[in-house]
């Protein structure tokens, strides 16, 4: 089976556990004001490989995963090609590949559920913890996410919550301590990690020709950070 | 044979022949366990690093050199001693007779002597003028016997940073055997060995050899004197660890007072200091803290040790090196792991004296190495940026379990192996020679077999190579006979008289010859094998620069259509460099590192078909080019992997900067990334890795404001700089280089 692929990053240090090969899946069912991979938004764009082709590349950083470290499949929304990770994933594990999705929990499906089967982990972006800031900024519901999250939980699959802090709209306690309701409330989740918004993909929306939706707020500092990570601790 | 300071060391064959690694392998203790054992510095140790950093920042000053002794050629007791503090002082010995007063040392040639004492302001005394005035240096020498071709090759840098004006270092004395022996049993053998030869056939060989041992039993003695002038009588086996480090120490100051080569290593010590001290804790004589004290006090020796160069020295050398290189850790032959607790005291010493360049603390990585020891090589790494790693791994099978590193990447047995040093050619330049058919673009010279310039309106891959293995064939043969001529006479000449006598008599001998551009030509061959290369000739008809269409593969990124052709490359040269025989039968070698010279080469090379814009940089040593890597540092590490370690025996250098936020989100995350990416390099037969982990910014800060950074340390190609002493020219090129970043 072929999918549409945007790029490969060899050494993926942060997403997921250990080194991981990180394929950027091509186009996305959301749009988030903070997505820092614009180009991957557009659907039936991207290169196109079969697994076959993607894990053979995988394969070949095997001596670098030790034992934690494995591919990672990020996007755009790798749920909207699920057919095509899933089989990834499966030649993954015939290598003895870990295998790890990074998702937006937006869609659910017999394809998603068939996917899942063969997933290690779910890295699970969780935007907001309030549905109008999800509707206006994300353009789904959160409860399909939620209801991802519970589905995972079922399941017993791993999951690392993440949410990327975007300052003035969820940088506040109320927000953190409604994650770490979510996140206790699962017994899947094992783990919580807070990523500080960044503006260095501004570079890539002007390359666009599009608007970044949020240039206009800034990074978050250090200190608020620290503040917010000590919440939820 | 017996010692009383042998009390406690288990015997071996080590008493009854000149045998460092039989003491080492059957007395020391390998250690497994975590870095918590160890101490900080003591007060002792923080006040006189004090007073050499503010020797440091005086030195900066005085724009890099602090004073020179023009009137005294630099040898083993040409200098009364010197101290920092004396009273304060554990580890003794000195270069001259203050702190970083540079001594001068003509027997490598004169004109570099006089050129950089006058770079700093000085002149060479009338009294070293008048000495040297019938006295035929290694310089001399080789130019009386270069060929008109050679000096062309030199002239025109397609053959650059040759040893034929300076000392050629990368020897490696086994300056233990000072301290496990003491001098006179060394004599003692030496001279042994030196009636035995009288009984050969008096050959050529065997007459060069008789000599040299003369000279070797001599210099053992001047370095007995020597020590007698700090108060030390070094003629009997150390007694205790303080005095097996100073002992030690005594044959390397010896090494470098007589010989100002290129790259001076140390070797591989810290294990066997680890079983003195050992043995002295044992008899509850030292304690961690005193340990930790003799070995910091070691170390600030090695970090104000100088050499006097020249400006145009340190164009290819930027930083002002000395290339102490200490070899720590790996694994013995019979799978104990050679880590000790002083592996990790002479790391520590970057946070007990902070980060610094010298020693050029190189860390032998194997698979088998405890995971404590690797996680805390990881932190330090993280920390300093002050360490590299070499592969354990595929130089053990090769070289046994007591091999050093010499400069960079250049490995031998210590005290049994020694090399030929000779720089590198420039490939990137030989291929527009190749096109251009004899003639550089750069100097306006022909040079080489000359033939028609290529024509046609696109470059042909087929005949671009055939032309290439040409001048290639050319090339190799010149350069080894340029190196036999180089050797010969700084054998004659300038011959390592200390080094050689803490040698076996009978020694085996490299001659690493070296390649810089690789990348650039690797590229600029893919560009033509699969795109569209157009040459451009200038008015007198030949091809200066090249219009590239289309995209091709660049190395770097993991792809075999161009990684095979760096492969090959590498492979073509030694294999054309074997077919010349060389000087005292030595084994051919090739390296793929640049020091900092990538500036310098590309400075001298017109554009490539690559893209690649004239005089701009090379990428260092067998780095892919700077951000043309598009998957990621793994596919950029698997890409220069490919570079076989058996054609490249001299060593396969790579430089690799990544920034914190992507190798983990805490140091913990970083620390076991870190430790994953080494394991996988290494496995996949990979020779050599710096690692630097910093933020461009860092570097760009410093860069702007270096008074405030006065310590910032990174590794640059084999060797780690401290940022300041580079030029601007190689600031802005290490600024500029590939970053590894969280996306």
């Amino acid at each position: 089976m072929t999918g549409f692929v945007h790029s490969f990053q060899s050494l993926g240090a942060i997403d997921g556990p250990g080194i991981r090969f990180v394929v950027f899946t091509q186009g996305c069912n959301l749009r988030c004001g903070c997505c820092h991979n614009p180009d991957t938004w557009k659907i039936g764009e991207g290169t196109e490989y079969t697994a076959e082709d993607v894990v053979k590349r995988a394969v070949r950083y095997k001596e670098y995963f030790g034992s934690e470290g494995g591919i990672t499949v990020s996007g755009g929304e790798p749920l909207l090609q699920a057919d095509f990770v899933r089989e990834i994933f499966e030649l993954c594990h015939k290598e003895g590949i870990n295998t790890c999705l990074d998702t937006s929990g937006s869609i659910m499906n017999k394809a998603v559920k068939a996917l899942l089967k063969e997933t290690d982990r779910v890295l699970l972006d969780i935007k907001y913890t309030n549905d109008i800031l999800y509707k206006k900024h994300a353009g789904c519901k959160m409860q399909t996410v939620l209801d991802f999250l519970d589905y995972l939980d079922i399941q017993e699959i791993p999951v690392t919550l993440r949410q990327v802090i975007i300052p003035s709209l969820n940088d506040n306690e109320e927000n953190i301590v409604a994650l770490k309701i979510i996140a206790q409330s699962h017994k899947c989740v094992d783990k919580t990690e807070l990523l500080p918004f960044r503006k260095i993909c501004q570079v890539k929306y002007d390359k666009l020709g599009i608007e970044f939706p949020f240039a206009h707020i800034p990074e978050p500092d250090k200190e608020t950070m620290k503040r917010l990570n000590d919440i939820l601790a | 044979m017996e010692h009383k300071n042998w009390n406690g060391f288990a015997a071996g064959a080590w008493q009854e022949e000149i045998n460092v690694r039989d003491f080492i392998q059957k007395n020391y203790k390998a250690y497994e366990g975590d870095s918590s054992f160890l101490a900080g510095a003591t007060e002792r140790t923080q006040a006189l690093m004090k007073k050499l950093q503010a020797l440091f920042a005086l030195e900066r000053q005085f724009g890099g050199v602090l004073d020179i002794d023009t009137a005294t050629v630099s040898s083993l007791t040409s200098y009364s001693p010197g101290y920092i503090d004396k009273e304060n002082e554990l580890i003794v010995g000195m270069q001259t007779n203050r702190p970083l007063k540079r001594g001068v040392n003509p027997f490598g040639g004169m004109r570099m002597v006089r050129q950089a004492c006058e770079a700093y302001g000085y002149k060479l005394s009338k009294k070293v003028e008048e000495e040297f005035r019938f006295r035929t240096t290694h310089n001399d020498g080789v130019f009386r016997a270069y060929t008109e071709e050679m000096r062309q090759a030199r002239k025109c840098h397609v053959i650059t940073g040759l040893p034929d004006a300076y000392g050629r270092g990368r020897i490696i004395g086994d300056y233990r055997r000072v301290a496990l022996y003491g001098i006179d049993r060394l004599i003692e053998e030496k001279k042994k060995d030196k009636s035995a030869l009288a009984t050969a056939a008096f050959n050529t060989e065997q007459i060069r050899l008789d000599e040299e041992l003369y000279q070797q039993i001599a210099f053992l003695g001047y370095l007995k004197e020597m020590a007698a002038m700090y108060g030390f009588d070094i003629s009997k086996p150390a007694a205790n660890a303080r005095e097996a480090i100073q002992w030690t120490y005594f044959g390397y100051l010896g090494a470098i007072k007589e010989q100002n080569g290129a790259a001076m290593s140390l070797g591989r010590v810290s294990t066997f200091f680890d079983i003195y001290i050992e043995r002295d804790i044992a008899n509850g004589i030292l304690t961690e803290e005193g340990a930790q004290e003799l070995v910091d006090d070691f170390v600030m020796k090695l970090r104000i040790a100088r050499h006097l160069r020249t400006p145009e020295y340190n164009e290819l050398f930027g930083g002002d090196p000395m290339w102490i290189t200490e070899a720590v850790g790996g694994m013995g032959e019979d799978g104990r792991t050679l880590v000790t607790k002083n592996s990790y005291r002479i790391l520590n010493t970057l946070y007990t004296l902070g980060s610094s360049p010298e020693p050029n603390l190189t860390v032998l990585w194997s698979n088998s190495l405890p995971e404590n020891f690797k996680k805390f090589c990881a932190k330090v790494s993280a920390d300093t940026d002050s360490i590299q790693y070499e592969n354990d791994d595929i130089m053990r099978p090769i070289y046994g379990d007591d091999y050093a590193i010499a400069c960079c990447v250049s490995a031998m047995k210590v005290g049994k192996q020694m090399q030929f040093f000779g720089a590198r050619c420039n490939l990137a330049k030989l291929l527009l020679i190749a096109i251009n058919g004899g003639y550089d673009t750069t100097s306006g010279m022909h040079i080489g077999p000359q033939m028609p310039v290529l024509s046609g309106d696109k470059l042909d891959y087929d005949e671009v190579m055939e032309r290439f293995d040409v001048y290639i064939k050319w090339l190799s043969n010149l350069y080894v006979n340029t190196m036999n001529i180089i050797h010969y006479m700084h054998d004659k000449y300038a011959y390592e008289k200390t080094q050689m006598a803490l040698h076996d008599t009978e020694v085996e001998r490299f001659m690493a010859f070296g390649i810089a551009g690789l990348s650039v030509v690797a590229d600029s061959l893919s560009a033509i094998k699969f795109a569209n290369v157009q040459p451009i000739k200038n008015s007198n008809g030949f091809i200066t620069e090249f219009k590239t269409e289309g995209d091709f593969p660049k190395y770097g990124n993991d792809d075999d259509r161009v990684d095979l052709i760096a492969k090959d490359m590498a492979h073509k040269v030694i294999t054309e460099l074997r077919k010349t025989p060389t000087y005292r039968k030595a084994i051919h070698t090739l390296s793929v590192l640049t020091i900092t010279s990538n500036v310098m080469y590309g400075k001298n090379t017109g554009a490539t078909p690559d893209g690649r814009k004239a005089s701009a940089p090379f990428a260092p040593g067998a780095n892919p080019m700077h951000n043309r890597e598009e998957n990621g540092a793994l596919a950029s590490l698997n890409s220069v992997a490919k570079i076989s370690y058996d054609d490249c025996r001299d060593g396969v250098s790579n430089t690799f900067s990544i920034t914190p936020d992507a190798l983990g989100r805490d140091e913990d995350e970083r620390i076991t990334n870190l430790v994953s990416i080494l394991d996988g390099y290494f496995a996949k037969k990979a020779h050599h890795i710096n690692v630097n982990v910093l933020n461009r910014e860092t570097l760009m800060k410093a860069y702007e404001n270096p008074e405030e950074y006065p310590n910032l340390t990174i590794r640059v190609s084999g060797y780690a700089v401290n940022f300041n002493k580079l030029s601007r020219e190689q600031q802005r090129e290490v600024i500029s280089r590939t970053f590894h970043e969280a996306i």
